[in-house]
């Protein structure tokens, strides 16, 4: 009947290429031979640059703008500012924290680099001669810099826009230049512990301002086309479909009229999520003047002006008992989102799952407060390889164990294993307000701590530490909140965060699954169609998937938040089971038997107790199209759109050892163990190849990665020459293990997996430089551990000498 | 800005072309000729995404001149293959590895090890990256990286001695 009917069960399942296979990636080939197709690489018949005239001051009052020199150099076509685009209400756009950017500076500059003007021309040369030629007058003002100033009384007002708004989209505010305010927990129980504890820790941690910088800066070509009124966009967006509802209602085009497609997107990280004036001053451009628009960042835009992230100066708080079982944690936090609140969240979360900063650990109660305010700097606060603040979470909770740690003396994974939730405990409900899906830390753990040989290396350190010399073991337990999420509590722009996939079956037994999700290297092609091929008995190598065209995929909210195999993962298998469904039907009626005479094998479904009868998935793919049971429809497809109950909670063990040198402060990364859990593994290759990637990300947050501003709010070291992107060289040597705890509420027990390890790995790296001069009474050093900082804690120390 | 006459041999094709003087090589390979492969990552020599072949040396082509090239031969990833037609022991490498993830700094990559593979036919893992140290990857961690070119210098390695 077909060509697999000699293959045993196991061969069979070997040939689909399913969950679990380490098949080799699909988007390679066109990769390896420099065919991708990346936004930079579209050129549209008749196409014209544009770029931005950017403001040389973080705060200043704009008196004039002259374009007229500009506009007389050959090549340009326009130049257009802020008066230009307020007759189309374009010249402030909406964020998705309920705030508003501004598009083009109107009036005042809030930021150094802020867009300015819009410079239109042939090719790039004369764009960049064009915006040289533009003139603009400044008037400078007082500059806010440090958030913590922001809410003095003398303090410079920022936003004239809203100044007289008690609320700028999250919930009410104290200040002109504050934010949002926002807390949960028990206060009064938790200021009730701490006054009754035993033992309590507090240390003032901050969490940098770093940026994401994909390899691959912002872009995109805006294309109006005036016979039909559509206007297609081609740009980096990681949520595709999110952009085009933004862009109709800013624009106020029907949604129909849009098209936005993602192609090849080079990296993404976070930086990819929003709308930037970029975005809107290209497609303003290409209406106005009906020709393509391409608008591509540079790399120093993209470290000053598009998605930053973190900017948390944070207070933490532990009180325990005299076993070091932790009674409450306190965070307080002050969150330096820039100009504009144009940080990426689910709605009703201004801090993002912050909340999950209970971490690992049953911590029986809880308070975190965490204020928003505007200073003169570069807009965002997305997530950079995290889900929506979790990084920040993760980094406090597990500095602060290891603080406790040190206080009670009692060592960094016997403290761990004290406080643990408990295999057991699951579903568990943190004190937060989260209930963790499932999870076995201690398991996880002992396997990191046999791994390394833990004692062993405790043992080394001692005996260093009688030498003088600095060597220090991290250790980071962390538990994430990723998959966001259900719609019950998660939107954006009001959007349900769902996520869907579509799937047809051809009639010769081959498919197109089309997600709302949209890869940026994650390996999407590959693997969900794993999923699928485990789920309908058909070879991945036979699967094509396709993301990030709106006119194609189903509506989705996009890739970030390690939400694509939470969410469009799940709606791929839950739409793979509604075919197996009608198949079910339709082998019935190939086969003639009930429905309930059938069970499925690998393959196909087969007759129960005549193992030879039986209708493999190719042979009812044809029967679909051309011999149906009486009363169904033709065809082999449907859509799934996967609102998912719960998050999921992926978790890891991860042993970090380094070595200092106590002369240079130079850090060696000796050894770094990671072990992940992410429930169940779809493509053991493509996880591994994120762990290290997300280990290499947090490496460089951890030792070198700050967006730095001096007092008139300059950036210092927006180019790759400064900010620290780690090469090979200094990368350290990756090792990977893993145990399996499949999430309860998935249809296939999955997690995800791409930001763990930038979640994990950097308290473990940072948890091991400190540990490495905790023997010298040191409880915490500010990221990112530069040679230059490790030095002058050991000159403070004497450990030089 | 008038235009002056270049003729380079780009991936074993003459060619002849106006440029600006000021047109930079990685422009003139993307949009005078198409060859998209290299790629721009940070304009300043950083990141290596332009990395190109001129002359038998790896340089960023996003800081040399396309005149600079003037009777040049220029190797970009397009210009890749092995010896039957097919991939290029590179390209194999890294599909076998599980060298890349999101693509962008690929095609660099692979000229650049390409031309470390020609000084230096069998590197150590140290020598790999150091040799890659002008090349930047966000996705991989290089570790795979790493594995790729050794793959294919053990690749390239074999076919040699069954060549002599």
């Amino acid at each position: 009947m077909n060509d697999v009917a000699e293959m045993t069960v196991e061969e069979r399942e070997a040939t689909l290429g399913g969950i679990g296979s380490a098949r080799k990636r699909k988007e390679d080939a066109r990769f390896i031979r420099g065919q991708g197709n990346y936004v930079d690489d579209v050129k549209l018949p008749g196409m014209v640059f544009g770029d931005f005239v950017r403001s040389p001051h973080a705060h200043a009052r704009i008196k004039s703008i002259d374009t007229s020199a500009a506009l007389k150099v050959p090549g340009v076509a326009a130049v257009v500012t802020a008066k230009d685009l307020e007759p189309l209400g374009l010249h402030w756009m909406p964020t998705l924290a309920g705030d508003v950017a501004a598009v083009l500076a109107d009036k005042k500059v809030h930021f150094q680099n802020q867009e300015v003007a819009f410079v239109v021309g042939a090719d790039r040369y004369a764009v960049s001669d064009g915006i040289q030629a533009v003139e603009v007058e400044y008037e400078a003002l007082p500059v806010l810099v440090d958030p913590k100033k922001a809410l003095d009384e003398g303090a410079p007002i920022l936003r004239e826009d809203v100044v007289d708004k008690d609320n700028v989209g999250q919930g009410p505010r104290r200040h002109p230049n504050h934010i949002f305010a926002w807390e949960v927990g028990d206060a009064d129980a938790t200021e009730e512990a701490f006054s009754k504890a035993a033992v309590t820790i507090k240390e003032d941690i901050l969490y940098p301002r770093s940026h994401p910088s994909p390899m691959e800066t912002c872009g995109c070509v805006a294309s109006m086309d005036a016979t039909n009124g559509v206007l297609t966009v081609y740009g980096t967006f990681q949520a595709p479909h999110v952009i085009r509802t933004v862009v109709a209602l800013i624009t106020g085009l029907a949604e129909s009229k849009i098209r936005i497609i993602s192609p090849d997107v080079g990296g993404g990280f976070g930086n990819k999520v929003g709308a930037y004036p970029g975005y809107i001053c290209a497609a303003a451009a290409s209406i106005v003047t009906g020709l393509p628009v391409k608008w591509i960042e540079s790399r120093m835009d993209n470290l000053s002006t598009t998605a930053f992230a973190r900017d948390y100066h944070m207070t933490g708080e532990l009180a325990a008992d005299e076993n070091g079982r932790i009674t409450a944690v306190r965070a307080t936090v002050l969150a330096d989102h820039g100009a504009f609140n144009t940080h990426a969240q689910p709605s009703k979360w201004p801090a993002g799952l912050f909340n999950i900063v209970t971490g690992s650990y049953d911590i029986p109660v809880g308070h975190v407060k965490v204020d928003g305010v505007y200073t003169n700097k570069a807009p965002g606060g997305v997530a950079y390889r995290c889900s929506f603040r979790v990084t920040e979470a993760a980094y406090l909770i597990e500095r602060l164990i290891d603080v406790l740690a040190q206080k009670t003396g009692i060592d960094k994974a016997e403290i761990r294993f004290r406080n643990f939730v408990q295999p057991e405990q699951f579903p568990y409900q943190s004190s937060l307000g989260w209930e963790y899906d499932s999870g076995d830390y201690p398991a996880a753990l002992k396997k990191a701590l046999a791994a390394v040989d833990y004692e062993g290396l405790r043992k080394e350190q001692a005996e260093k530490a009688a030498k003088g010399e600095l060597m220090g073991i991290g250790i980071c337990t962390f538990t994430e909140i990723v998959g966001a999420g259900p719609t019950r509590n998660c939107d954006i722009v009001g959007l349900g965060m769902f996520d869907s996939c579509e799937i047809r079956v051809h009639p010769t037994g081959s498919a197109i699954v089309r997600l709302g999700v949209k890869s940026q290297g994650q390996g999407h092609e590959t693997t969900f169609a794993q999923i699928v091929a485990t789920e309908i008995g058909l070879p991945s190598d036979d699967i094509v998937v396709e993301e990030g065209d709106t006119d194609t995929a189903p509506y989705g909210l996009g890739t970030y938040g390690s939400r694509s195999t939470p969410v469009a993962g799940a709606a791929a298998a839950v739409a793979a089971r509604k075919i197996k469904a009608k198949a079910q039907k339709i082998a019935a009626h190939l086969l003639e038997v009930g429905e309930d005479d059938l069970e499925w094998e690998v393959d196909r479904f087969k007759v129960k107790g005549l193992p030879e009868k039986a209708a493999t998935m190719k042979e009812i793919a044809m029967a679909a199209y051309s011999n149906i049971p009486e009363g169904m429809e033709h065809g082999l497809e449907t859509t799934s759109y996967y609102d998912p109950p719960n998050f999921t909670y992926p978790f890891g063990s991860y042993i970090c050892v380094v070595d200092i040198d106590r002369f240079t402060g130079e850090i060696k990364v000796r050894r770094f163990y990671a072990l992940d859990d992410c429930g169940t593994r779809i493509n053991p290759m493509v996880i591994e190849g994120q762990v290290h990637g997300g280990l290499t990300e947090a490496f460089a947050i951890a030792m070198g990665q700050e967006l730095v501003f001096d007092e008139m709010g300059n950036i210092l070291g927006a180019s790759f020459q400064d900010y620290f992107i780690p090469s090979a060289v200094e990368t350290p040597e990756w090792e990977t293990d893993y145990t399996v705890t499949p999430c309860p509420h998935h249809p296939i027990g999955a997690k995800g997996i791409g930001e763990s390890p930038n979640v994990g790995g950097v308290p473990a790296l940072s948890n091991a430089v400190v540990d490495a001069f905790a023997q010298h009474g040191v409880t915490h050093m500010p990221m990112p551990h530069t040679t230059w900082r490790v030095w002058q804690t050991i000159e403070e120390h004497g450990l030089n000498k | 800005m008038a235009k002056i006459p270049v003729k380079m041999t780009v991936n074993g094709n003459a060619v002849e072309e106006l440029v600006e003087p000021r047109m930079l090589l990685i422009h003139f390979l993307r949009e005078q000729l198409n060859l998209t492969g290299p790629h721009i990552g940070c304009e300043t020599s950083h990141c290596g995404a332009c990395t190109v072949d001129l002359d038998g040396r790896s340089v960023k082509s996003c800081t040399v001149f396309a005149c600079q090239a003037d009777g040049g031969e220029v190797l970009t990833i397009e210009g890749f293959k092995g010896d039957d037609g097919g991939l290029h022991p590179l390209q194999e490498g890294f599909m076998q590895e599980h060298g890349l993830q999101c693509g962008f700094c690929t095609p660099g990559m692979i000229t650049r090890a390409h031309r470390l593979l020609q000084e230096n036919p069998n590197p150590s893992d140290a020598e790999i990256r150091e040799g890659l140290s002008g090349n930047l990857c966000r996705c991989t961690g290089y570790q795979n990286i790493v594995k790729a070119v050794r793959y294919a210098a053990e690749r390239m390695n074999a076919q040699q001695e069954a060549a002599e």
